[in-house]
C-alpha cells in the first residue's frame, strides 16, 4: 500500500497480511466497480461484460492496496507498471482508475464515444496512467520484460514491480511463449504475471479452442514460479502476489481462477457474454431488454442474498 | 556523363571504386550513438553478427539483448524498454523484421508512440544465393503505410552510418533498410545527411535537349549514377537523385525535379507498389502529374542467382534501367 505524505510523495508500506476489515472494504469497493462497469458498456451500447467482471477483485486489490502509484501523478517515474495485455478487458481498467482518482467517475460514461479518452482499447496516449495501448492479444508480456530490463540496466536493486495482466484465451498466442521464455531466461525476479483463468474465449471454452493444460507445469517449465489462487478471494491473492514479490531469481506467474461475468449469477461462466454489453447478451435467463437492470440489481443485493432490512 | 556532385565520392565510377556493405555503417554508427548516449541499447534475433550488432554488443554487453529466435516478442520487449526512456534499436534480416512482426510494429511501436528504431538487414534481390523466403521486396510499402513511422534506405556505408546516428536522435520510430552484400561507396564522410532530404548525386549535362530525372534509393543508387553517366554520354540529360529517406517524402526536391526534367524514372530494390516509386507518383499525381517510370520488382518473388544475376533478371542494373530509359522517352 502506498501512502502519501503531506508533499504528495508517495511512502511505500510493505505488503501486509489483510485485517477482516480491510478485505470487506475492498469487496464493497469491487462491487461499486462492477456497478461502473455495467453502467459504462450499458452506455457505450457495446464492450466486454464477462472479463472486465471476474477481473474486478483483482484490479481493485491492484489499485486499492497493491501497486505503488499516485492517481494525481500517472507520470510519477517511481511508479509500478501495470501493462494490461487483454486490452478488450479495459473497463474495469477504467472503472477501477476511476474510482482510484485518476479521472472523474462520471467520465466512464464517455467509453467508447467518440473523441473519449476511455477508448474501446486502451490507449497510452489517450489517458495518463494507461501504460501501454493493448488490444491485439499476445504482446504485453513482452513489453513488460522490456521494462524489466531496461529498469535492471538503469537499477539493479529497484524496488519496482512490473505487472502484467493477461487472458488465458491469449496464451494461444506464440509471442506470449516467446515471452515467458525469455523472461525466465532474464530471470526477472520483478516481473508478475497474473493470468486471468475463467476458461473462455469467444469461440467457446478454453479447452475445447485451444486446450492450455498443464499450464501450471508449462510455466514452470520456462523457469517461472508459480502459483494457482481463488482470484475472488482478496486474502489469497494478496498473499499470492506478496509472495510473488518475494521470489528472487525467476519472474512469477499467478494462475488467478476467476468466473466470468463474476458477482452476476445469471451471466456467470458463460463463454456468450465475453464480448456483449448487457443488453445484447445470450436471452437464456434474461431477456435482452432487462439485461442491464438485472445486472446491476443483482450487483446491489449481491445476487439477491441482501435484503432490503440488511440495509439503512 | 553529367556532372557528380562535389560531396560525391569522385573516384565512384572507377573499376576500383572502394566498396563495403552498409550495414557495416549501421554496426559502426550503433556503437558510436551508444558512446554518445547511454540509453541507446540493441537487440537481437539470433543474428548478432550478421547484422553487425556485434560491435554495440562487444562494447555494451550490459545494453544488448539476445532474444533469440522471436522477432515478434522482439519488437515489443524495445517498446517495452523505449517507454522506460531507453533508445532501443533492433535488428534482424528484413524478411523476418518487419516481414513476420508488423503487427507488434503498428500497435506495440508506432501506436505506443515508442521510440524504438529497426533495423531490417539483407533485404532486396541483392541477398542473393539465399532465395526468394529471405529477400525482402516489401518492407518500405509495409513500414511506410504506418503512421508516425519514418523509413530510410541508405546507398552506402557512411550514410548507412550516419543515418543510424540521426535515428538515435531522432524522437520517434524510424525504419531502415540495409543490404547484405558489399556495395560501391558512393558518399564521403563528409556528404551531408538529414533525414527526410533527397540530394542531387549526379547532374544532366544541360546541352542535351531531353532531360530524364532519375530518383533512386537504397544501394541501387549506385546503379542509378551508372545508368545516368551513360545516358548523358548518349546524349539524354539525366540527372540522378539519391531518397535516402522514403518517408517523410521530400516533397519539394521532389517537385523541383520533377520541374526540371521531362520524365521520371524511379529505382528501388523493391516492388513496384508501395515502393519509392509509388510515394513519388503519389505526390507528383496530385501537385504536377508527370510521366513515371517505376523500376522495381514486378509483383513476383526472387530466386537464387548472384546480385548482378538478380539484378538483371529483375530490370534495376544499370543497363536496364539505360535500355528502359531510352525506351520511355522514346
Amino acid at each position: 500500500m502506498l501512502h502519501f505524505d503531506a508533499l504528495g510523495q508517495g511512502i511505500l508500506a510493505y505488503m501486509h497480511y489483510l485485517s477482516d476489515k480491510e478485505v470487506h472494504e475492498l469487496e464493497i469497493q469491487a462491487n461499486e466497480i462492477r456497478q461502473s462497469i455495467i453502467e459504462m458498456l450499458v452506455e457505450a451500447g457495446s464492450g466486454h461484460t464477462a472479463g472486465p467482471l471476474g477481473m474486478a477483485d483483482i484490479f481493485t486489490l491492484l489499485y486499492f492496496e497493491v501497486l505503488k502509484h499516485n492517481p494525481k501523478d500517472p507520470f510519477w517515474k517511481e511508479r509500478d507498471r501495470v501493462v494490461l495485455s487483454n486490452g478488450h478487458i479495459c473497463p474495469v481498467l477504467y472503472a477501477t482508475m476511476a474510482h482510484a482518482g485518476y479521472f472523474p467517475i462520471e467520465e466512464l460514461l464517455t467509453l467508447r464515444k467518440f473523441g473519449t479518452r476511455l477508448q474501446g482499447h486502451p490507449h497510452t496516449e489517450a489517458l495518463p496512467g494507461i501504460e501501454t495501448s493493448s488490444g491485439p492479444l499476445g504482446s504485453g508480456l513482452s513489453q513488460a520484460v522490456g521494462m524489466a530490463l531496461a529498469e535492471r540496466i538503469d537499477n539493479p536493486y529497484s524496488s519496482k514491480y512490473f505487472y502484467c495482466l493477461t487472458g488465458d484465451g491469449e496464451l494461444d498466442c506464440g509471442q506470449v511463449w516467446e515471452a515467458f521464455m525469455h523472461g525466465g531466461k532474464e530471470k526477472l525476479h520483478n516481473l508478475i504475471v497474473i493470468i486471468d483463468r475463467n476458461g473462455i474465449q469467444i469461440d467457446g471454452y478454453t479447452k475445447d479452442v485451444m486446450p492450455l493444460e498443464p499450464l501450471r507445469e508449462k510455466l514452470e517449465s520456462f523457469n517461472w514460479d508459480v502459483q494457482e489462487v481463488d482470484g475472488h478471494n482478496i486474502r489469497a491473492m494478496n498473499d499470492a502476489i506478496g509472495k510473488a514479490q518475494a521470489v528472487y531469481g525467476q519472474p512469477s506467474a499467478i494462475i488467478a481462477h476467476t468466473i466470468a461475468s463474476k458477482g452476476i449469477d445469471v451471466f456467470e461462466r458463460d463463454f456468450r457474454w465475453h464480448g456483449n454489453p448487457p443488453g445484447l447478451g445470450p436471452e437464456n435467463y434474461v431477456k435482452k431488454s432487462e439485461q442491464a437492470e438485472v445486472a446491476l440489481q443483482k450487483l446491489r443485493t449481491l445476487n439477491g442474498h441482501l435484503q432490503a432490512h440488511d440495509v439503512e | 556523363m553529367g556532372n557528380l556532385a562535389q560531396h560525391i565520392n569522385p573516384n565512384l565510377f572507377n573499376s576500383d571504386v572502394e566498396t563495403a556493405p552498409n550495414r557495416n555503417g549501421y554496426g559502426d554508427g550503433l556503437k558510436e550513438a551508444g558512446e554518445a548516449d547511454v540509453r541507446v541499447v540493441a537487440l537481437s534475433a539470433d543474428l548478432t553478427s550478421s547484422t553487425k550488432t556485434n560491435v554495440f554488443a562487444e562494447a555494451f554487453p550490459q545494453r544488448f539483448v539476445q532474444v533469440g529466435i522471436a522477432e515478434q516478442s522482439m519488437a515489443s520487449v524495445a517498446a517495452g524498454m523505449a517507454s522506460m526512456g531507453k533508445i532501443p534499436f533492433f535488428a534482424s534480416y528484413a524478411a523476418f523484421s518487419p516481414g513476420r512482426n508488423w503487427e507488434q510494429i503498428r500497435t506495440t511501436i508506432a501506436y505506443n508512440g515508442t521510440n524504438v528504431k529497426i533495423i531490417g538487414a539483407h533485404a532486396g534481390v541483392s541477398v542473393g544465393p539465399d532465395g526468394a523466403t529471405h529477400q525482402a521486396l516489401e518492407d518500405i510499402a509495409t513500414m511506410r503505410i504506418i503512421p508516425r513511422m519514418v523509413v530510410i534506405a541508405p546507398c552506402d556505408y557512411h550514410e548507412a552510418k550516419k543515418a543510424t546516428l540521426a535515428m538515435a536522435k531522432y524522437v520517434g520510430p524510424a525504419y531502415m533498410r540495409l543490404a547484405r552484400e558489399a556495395s560501391p561507396t558512393i558518399t564521403t564522410p563528409a556528404t551531408p545527411f538529414a533525414i527526410g532530404k533527397a540530394d542531387v548525386f549526379l547532374k544532366r549535362n544541360v546541352e542535351h535537349g531531353k532531360k530524364v530525372g532519375i530518383i533512386s534509393t537504397g544501394i541501387v543508387t549506385y546503379q542509378a549514377l551508372v545508368a545516368g553517366k551513360v545516358l548523358n554520354e548518349k546524349g539524354i540529360g539525366a540527372s540522378v537523385m539519391h531518397m535516402a529517406t522514403i518517408k517523410p517524402l521530400d516533397k519539394e526536391a521532389v517537385l523541383r525535379f520533377a520541374e526540371e526534367h521531362d520524365v521520371l524514372v524511379t529505382v528501388e530494390e523493391h516492388q513496384r507498389a508501395g515502393g519509392l516509386g509509388s510515394a513519388v507518383a503519389e505526390y507528383l499525381s496530385l501537385v504536377r502529374p508527370t510521366r513515371i517510370l517505376r523500376l522495381g520488382i514486378d509483383d513476383v518473388f526472387g530466386q537464387s542467382g548472384t546480385p548482378e544475376q538478380l539484378f538483371k533478371e529483375y530490370g534495376i542494373d544499370s543497363q536496364s534501367i539505360i535500355n528502359e530509359t531510352q525506351k520511355f522517352i522514346g
